[in-house]
């Protein structure tokens, strides 16, 4: 399943549909940090407005993907956690623990913009 | 003479198998005597139902008049179940009737007690009616009944199912009144808790507050719990995951007021105080809120 992966500026914003397989999650993993590398984007925000359950394969290369994408000195925000995913996923300690989040698509630029004026 | 003998020779072999073949009607032709019966005599029969029910000093929240109106629904709906066989409709006014008189205080005994007083005072009439004819006024009863009994149980059913659902209605009324969201600046919700949480409240506070945030688009929480004197390690553990969800929608949490002995659970069941936000009071929570947005709060004229 493709994930579109749009640039706004100096952000890229990949938005992740309800049913990613693990097998789309590992190619997206690589994807994105190759299209990080490629645009020289300096951040990077995933949206998963859409996806209804998060288990502990989704939490853990969201996480890689921050790691990956801050080894090339961009910024990842995670965006649109629904509070019922939210609620399961902190019973099941998945806390995407050092990965920054955020409301919404606005609240993650907003974010990052702050972030881009103090690491210039 | 031999006629008349084989005759009662049937009746009482059917009478052992408990089935009458001699002058046996259908029962619904037995059920549609029967409901004729109550029909022609529905003033009178409702009447003597309405007076044994004060007599019985029952539906003492209700006036005589309404005790009339509904008296004449119940029977008609009564008589209908009995004629059509079917209560669906006699549910539905069962809950309809329970939806209107809850309100008013009425108790389950006395719906059940009212519903068994008609029973009575129409099989009473049944047995005036019939009183010379014993084998045909058993057959009425037969027909008569296993419908009055079940209409008894439906109404009662119907009652009590009401009354369940005005409880858990309640209950919901009282969680979601003890546990207010309240925005108090752009982006800065509080939560102030007060009394005992269960985990089942806990639970409800969580999912009302990461509502809340989406709501409000909060981006600081604070969380009082002045007004909570303990908690056990359960609840910790779910003010704790109520931070961490609080975090995953972009929300950072401050938690004001905890006690000595919060305090020492919190510390006790090992939680990593470097997640948790927390400041002596409200007050300083909300000052520190406030720095967290970016607001200062300066006085603009000295204080007359």
């Amino acid at each position: 399943m493709e994930v579109p992966i749009l640039k706004q500026g100096q952000v890229l914003i990949a938005t992740f549909q309800a049913a990613l397989s693990d097998a789309d999650l590992k190619h997206l993993r690589i994807g994105l940090v190759e299209q990080v590398v490629r645009l020289r984007s300096r951040g990077v925000i995933v949206d998963v407005t859409a996806m209804d359950v998060m288990d502990s394969f989704a939490s853990r290369t969201l996480r890689e993907i921050a790691h990956m994408i801050r080894l090339r000195g961009a910024e990842t925000v995670i965006v649109g956690i629904q509070p019922e995913v939210a609620f399961a996923m902190v019973q099941l300690g998945l806390t995407l623990e050092g990965v920054a989040t955020a409301l919404d698509l606005e609240e993650g630029l907003a974010y990052l913009n702050e972030k881009f004026k103090t690491t210039n | 003479m031999a006629k008349r003998q084989s005759s009662m020779q049937i009746s009482e072999t059917a009478n052992r198998r408990g089935v009458d073949l001699a002058g046996s009607e259908a029962p619904s032709e037995l059920l549609r005597e029967l409901v004729a019966h109550l029909r022609q005599n529905r003033t009178q029969l409702r009447e003597e139902w309405v007076s044994r029910i004060s007599e019985t000093r029952l539906l003492t929240a209700m006036t005589k008049e309404e005790i009339f109106a509904e008296a004449t629904s119940v029977y008609d709906s009564y008589v209908e179940a009995l004629e059509t066989e079917t209560f669906e409709a006699l549910q539905a006014y069962a809950r309809n009737l329970s939806e209107r008189i809850i309100p008013r205080g009425v108790e389950t005994h006395e719906v059940v007690g009212i519903v068994l007083l008609l029973r009575d005072v129409l099989a009473r009439s049944l047995f005036a009616k019939y009183q010379t004819d014993f084998k045909k006024l058993n057959r009425i009863l037969d027909a008569y009944e296993p419908a009055a009994n079940r209409i008894a149980n439906t109404v009662a059913v119907g009652f009590v199912q009401e009354r369940e659902r005005v409880i858990r209605q309640q209950q919901e009324a009282i969680r979601e009144l003890s546990t207010p969201v309240l925005q108090v600046r752009e982006r800065l919700l509080i939560l102030p808790i007060i009394g005992v949480i269960d985990p089942q409240r806990a639970r409800q506070l969580t999912e009302q507050l990461l509502r809340g945030i989406r709501t409000n688009r909060a981006k600081v929480v604070v969380i009082d719990i002045t007004g909570v004197a303990a908690m056990d390690a359960t609840v910790a553990n779910h003010l704790v995951q109520t931070v961490e969800a609080s975090r995953l929608l972009g929300a950072t949490v401050i938690v004001t007021g905890l006690s000595p002995e919060i305090a020492q659970t919190l510390v006790t069941i090992g939680v990593d105080l470097g997640k948790m936000n927390t400041v002596g009071d409200l007050q300083g929570g909300i000052e520190q809120a406030e720095r967290l947005l970016g607001y200062k709060v300066v006085p603009i004229a000295e204080p007359r």
